[in-house]
């Protein structure tokens, strides 16, 4: 326990040092900063709304930037490591490879959440200190829904960094990740999918296996549950499991798909040469 | 205590190890050298549990691999290329220190009597410390924690003289102690600092012979030199080596392990040698 608690101190302090969390911070912090000042917590149609507006706007930009954020930062955490010739030394003191291994990771998770996570905090704060509403249940929803996506992608982060053996290739296999999974959104590919009338079946398991897919349509359920908004697929997905079974998978899927990615990260590290 | 029982390891197509076996007993002093290439690096990974391998490397019975926390507790590492770390110093001791167990005021001991003040490095990031400092420093973390097996892959090669004479002397302490193994592709720079010397070549052990064990490694050799005339060339070879004085006459300290070492560089100017005297000044402080 100390080991693994020592290892995730190691990797925050490192983050904390690091350019790229400096700039990840500037973003998510500017995002919200952006939302304010062009008074998206305004609807145009109902009027005064409270922080409604800037939460779903905020989630749905987090949707296109957050997961090749945390997929570029992480990837190069075990290969790079490897490669810069940090694992001959670190890994020649008595540190469990699991202690290791998870401990970066859960340091890794709590640099890449906790910036997204105050920019939607500080949001709601400056609200409530303004006496604005603030829809704290959809607060408490959409930080569940970060979470879930941010652990998602950083065993898919884990996964391509332990089985790639050099930096370039992890982060080559970061971006192809994100831009499949990207163009898998209900509105592009599976759009085209849909008018190409391929079988339901396979529509639906591609759109339900999807991380960004579940996260993007559980963030606009709440808010705008439309077809035209959702896409052809999410909607019969939530057609089917309804709004709460819908939310309730897509908090626990990606959970799933990050730790069973993260897993199988695990066993590679731990089956191969370290340095 | 350690054995290598037939271990093999193969990169890609490139048998690097083939069938070493050695069995390492307590209080060996083990100079491992061997040409770039031949294995010793992939032997100390091997040791260290850092690469698989066929075969079977046992520390008193337990894998390396499978017992990380176990067996490495017992060693002290020292890398040839240290590690490019962007924490502080500091935060590497606490690491270190914490997961090894040990107090890191130890550690800082040992750092400042090889001549670093650890306070001016302490927020330094250690990639940014000079190669000496870095590799004062990475002696300090694995001879100020508890261990009896000491890895060292060319510890030396950065100190300075009176750095090394520290080093030798920390070393002297703990001769008995366990093992010690240091690497290096001269033999030479480490001949009198153990009692056995492992030559690899091509991935198997070419020589394992004992050496003579008579060299007191905390010993200090007065020097004093003569010469036919004044060498820039030799005036600063001599400077490296921390002498003192101009023209033809020079004095200075060797450490005992290191006499093979000078009379090596002396041997390239034997032309302009004169006289030369070397008196055995410090007693063992072992």
């Amino acid at each position: 326990m100390r080991a693994f608690l020592r290892a995730a101190r190691l990797d925050i302090t490192e983050s904390l040092r690091a350019r790229w969390f400096m700039f990840y911070s500037m973003v998510f912090g500017g995002i919200v900063v952006l939302l304010f000042v062009f008074g998206l917590t305004e609807s145009r149609i109902l009027g005064f709304t409270g922080l409604s507006r800037l939460l779903v706007t905020y989630i749905q930009l987090c949707v296109a930037i957050l997961p090749i954020f945390v997929l570029i930062t992480t990837v190069r955490s075990v290969a790079g490591d490897r490669e810069a010739g940090v694992f001959e030394y670190m890994l020649s003191l008595p540190v469990g490879l699991a202690a290791w291994y998870w401990g970066k990771m859960v340091g890794r998770f709590t640099v890449v959440f906790l910036p997204v996570f105050l920019a939607m905090g500080g949001a709601a704060l400056w609200s409530e200190y303004s006496e604005i509403g603030v829809p704290w249940d959809l607060f408490m929803v959409y930080t569940a829904l970060l979470v879930s996506l941010s652990w998602s992608f950083l065993g898919f982060g884990m996964l391509i960094s332990s089985a790639a053996r050099s930096p370039d290739v992890a982060q080559t296999g970061a971006f192809l990740l994100w831009l499949v999974l990207l163009l898998f959104l209900d509105l592009i590919l599976l759009g085209i999918m849909v008018r190409e009338q391929l079988p339901l079946e396979a529509i639906v398991a591609i759109a339900l296996a999807n991380p960004l897919q579940s996260f993007r349509t559980a963030a606009i359920l709440l808010f705008d549950p439309q077809m035209v908004v959702l896409g052809p697929a999410a909607y019969v997905i939530l057609d089917e499991l309804g709004p709460r079974g819908y939310l309730a998978f897509a908090l626990a899927w990606p959970l799933v798909l990050g730790t069973g990615a993260a897993t199988w990260g695990y066993r590679l590290f731990r089956r191969g040469d370290l340095p | 205590m350690i054995s290598f029982v037939t271990v093999s390891k193969t990169f890609k197509r490139a048998r690097v190890l083939d069938n070493v076996s050695l069995d390492l007993a307590k209080g060996d002093r083990i100079a491992l050298v061997g040409s770039n290439g031949a294995g010793k690096t992939t032997l100390i990974r091997c040791l260290l549990g850092e690469y698989t391998y066929d075969g079977k490397v046992l520390v008193d019975g337990l894998e390396p691999r499978t017992n990380r926390a176990q067996v490495l507790a017992r060693m002290g590492f020292v890398p040839q290329i240290p590690p490019p770390l962007k924490m502080p110093v500091g935060e590497l001791l606490g690491f270190a220190a914490s997961v090894c167990r040990s107090d890191p005021q130890d550690m800082v001991r040992v750092i400042e009597s090889l001549g670093l003040e650890y306070g001016r490095i302490r927020k330094l990031p250690f990639v940014k410390l000079s190669g000496g400092m870095k590799q004062k420093t990475l002696i300090g973390i694995a001879l100020g924690r508890p261990s009896d097996i000491l890895i060292m892959d060319e510890p030396a090669a950065n100190l300075d003289p009176e750095a090394r004479h520290v080093f030798f002397r920390l070393l002297a302490d703990r001769r008995d102690d366990g093992i010690m193994l240091i690497t290096s592709h001269r033999l030479d720079e480490v001949a009198s600092l153990v009692n056995r010397v492992i030559e690899m070549d091509m991935g198997k052990v070419a020589l394992d012979d004992r050496v003579a064990d008579q060299v007191d490694m905390a010993s200090r050799l007065l020097c004093r030199l003569t010469m036919n005339r004044a060498d820039a060339a030799f005036a600063r070879a001599l400077g490296e080596w921390g002498f003192s004085g101009s023209g033809v006459e020079w004095s200075g300290w060797v450490n005992g392990p290191d006499r093979l070492r000078f009379l090596g560089m002396l041997s390239r100017y034997t032309g302009l040698v004169a006289g030369l005297e070397l008196k055995e000044a410090e007693p063992c402080v072992a």
